[in-house]
């Protein structure tokens, strides 16, 4: 008995202690993972908060814009058009959807939008594959995935300039939400659909803008992720730990989006290294939604959601 | 003033709204006069907030039409018709909750920031300055309404009157040429109600805007309308000068009546 405790308790952080620089490759590992997480989930709260809908097709629009890039590269075509003409797809993605899936179902039941974007998920997977075939595909856009060592630990160049790129971007869109009168008009839809109608704000405007951007996050999450593993059809599974971190940080905060990421990367990656040989590994692929249960059962708002008060 | 058309604001012809079977608007005609205070009473389910959302484009009528400023503009959308200068309130209070007063006035300036929607957040130099101006003008608004102590709270934390008069204040800041208010006072105590009466008269009277409004209070109807419409089971029965209305046995029946209980 004394033994497990000490396996469970004790061993891990000595074995934290012994080995720093470990400690920290481990750190900085499940931090990059995690911010993967929290773009996509990053994705959600934004469509979520503009519009309500439970969008399950973003990770597929993630897997959507890297085999596109891909595909275009393939075809002999520089990274600075492919990712220009990405973006141009994806706006128009955004535009199609508002068009073709949501306007016509206006004023529906949230469960019927979220069938919708199921459908759509199917139809984004197959399209995909469709036009750029279901091989792995590597995915190079010029940032060598090469690794030096700082103060002992070993640093992937790859994942910091993934990293840094993640965190401009993540900033950019704060002072888009926080300062400009797009971003106001954004929250105010949030907040109330009737009231932004009866001070002018065109809801159908609103909805092409918040996918665009969702798409745009998209392909950020698309080129981290496969540069470093490759574009192939898995990737879309990454859309369901975003679950987990969407419940962790709130369905409606973009901070907690991002946090939530983070803790869920970095809480796997130190429970698979240091906890994971006690019960044979495998902890990575389960621990973020036992994290959701857990918060479901006494934090249902999450860390920075709207806390549910009930008024009697 | 002096470029507007002449006529009344806003013409509502024979108008009809239909849900399923109930006939909630019946062949409604109404006029709302350029700065005039005008009150539409009737008992509950009589079709007031109904003709409200029609003519601020919630609902689309299925028979007749409305003219603004004698153009037809009975399809437009609500973003729409707040663009041709309608701003209005709603009965249980549709602030945007999280975020402050201040943001909330400031919501309401966004029609008059000018540029392209989309653009707009390419060009921070202009926007800025922009900004403030729009800013310079809610801050008017926050002072007319006397709410300077409260521009930083969230909206969702006020208690309801107050609510209600930054509702009001949000209206106020589009400057609307025709503002519609849905039950200004109600649940309001007394003394909420004499400053919402007050704010609802120095709008009117310093700003020329045209209000028109639902009301159940008859104290308050009397007091600040000058003319005043009824409206029972989705038929109007009644239209002139408040006195005049007061006395019509159409529409004490309409109240008081047997038929109503």
């Amino acid at each position: 008995m004394a033994e497990i405790l000490y396996a469970i308790f004790v061993g891990p952080f000595r074995d934290m202690a012994g080995a720093p620089a470990f400690l920290v490759e481990v750190l900085l590992g499940g931090l990059f993972t995690g911010l993967m997480y929290s773009l996509v989930a990053l994705g959600f709260v934004l469509i979520f908060k503009a519009s309500g809908v439970f969008n399950f097709a973003q990770g597929v629009m993630v897997l959507f814009a890297a085999l596109t890039l891909v595909g275009l590269m393939e075809r002999g075509m520089p990274v600075a058009p492919a990712l220009l003409i990405t973006m141009a797809v994806m706006v128009a993605l955004a535009f199609l959807i508002e068009r073709v899936v949501l306007r016509p179902l206006v004023n529906q039941e949230a469960i019927i939008l979220f069938m919708a974007t199921i459908g759509l998920n199917f139809f984004l997977e197959g399209f995909g594959e469709l036009l750029w075939g279901a091989n792995v595909k590597k995915l190079d856009v010029g940032i060598p995935d090469r690794s030096f060592m700082m103060a002992g630990v070993q640093i992937n160049q790859l994942e910091m300039s993934a990293a840094a790129t993640a965190a401009v971007l993540v900033g950019v869109l704060a002072v888009f939400f926080q300062r400009t009168r797009i971003g106001r008009a954004l929250r105010a839809v949030a907040d109330d659909h009737e009231a932004a109608l009866s001070i002018g704000i065109p809801l159908k405007t609103i909805w092409l803008i918040v996918w665009s951007v969702a798409g745009l996050v998209a392909i950020v999450a698309g080129i981290m992720w496969g540069a470093k593993s490759g574009v192939q059809f898995s990737l879309s599974l990454v859309a369901l730990k975003a679950l987990p971190v969407l419940i962790l940080g709130g369905f409606t905060s973009v901070p907690g989006a991002i946090v939530g990421g983070l803790i869920v990367g970095v809480g796997e990656k130190l429970g698979e290294v240091y906890w994971g040989p006690l019960v044979g590994g495998a902890i990575e692929n389960w621990f973020a939604y036992v994290v959701a249960l857990a918060f479901l059962l006494f934090r249902p708002q999450g860390l920075f959601g709207e806390k549910i008060i009930e008024r009697v | 003033m002096s470029t507007a058309s002449p006529g009344p604001l806003l013409q509502v012809e024979a108008v009809s709204v239909r849900f399923g079977a109930l006939l909630a608007l019946s062949a409604v005609s109404l006029s709302i006069h350029r700065g005039e205070i005008l009150a539409i009473i009737g008992p509950n389910g009589a079709g007031k907030t109904t003709l409200l959302n029609v003519i601020s484009g919630f609902y689309h009528p299925h028979e007749g039409r409305i003219l603004f400023e004698g153009r037809d503009r009975t399809r437009l959308s609500p973003p729409d018709v707040a663009a041709l200068g309608v701003a209005r309130t709603f009965q249980n209070v549709a602030l945007f909750k999280g975020m402050s007063v201040l943001d909330n006035l400031m919501t309401g300036r966004l029609l008059k920031m000018g540029g392209h929607f989309l653009l707009d957040a390419l060009w921070w130099g202009p926007a800025k300055r922009q900004e403030l101006a729009n800013r310079a003008f809610v801050e008017r608004v926050i002072d007319f309404l006397e709410i300077q102590s409260i521009r930083k709270t969230p909206a969702g934390k006020l208690p309801y009157g107050l609510q209600k008069r930054v509702e009001l204040g949000r209206a106020l800041a589009a400057e609307p040429k025709l503002l519609l208010l849905d039950e200004p006072m109600a649940g309001m105590n007394v003394e909420e109600k004499e400053d919402m009466s007050r704010f609802i008269l120095d709008v009117n009277g310093e700003f020329g805007t045209t209000i028109a409004l639902i009301e159940h209070d008859m104290g308050v109807v009397m007091d600040i309308t000058d003319r005043v419409v009824v409206l029972d089971y989705g038929r109007k029965i009644a239209d002139g000068p408040p006195e005049q209305v007061r006395k019509d046995p159409v529409v004490l029946d309409a109240y008081l009546g047997a038929s109503h209980g």
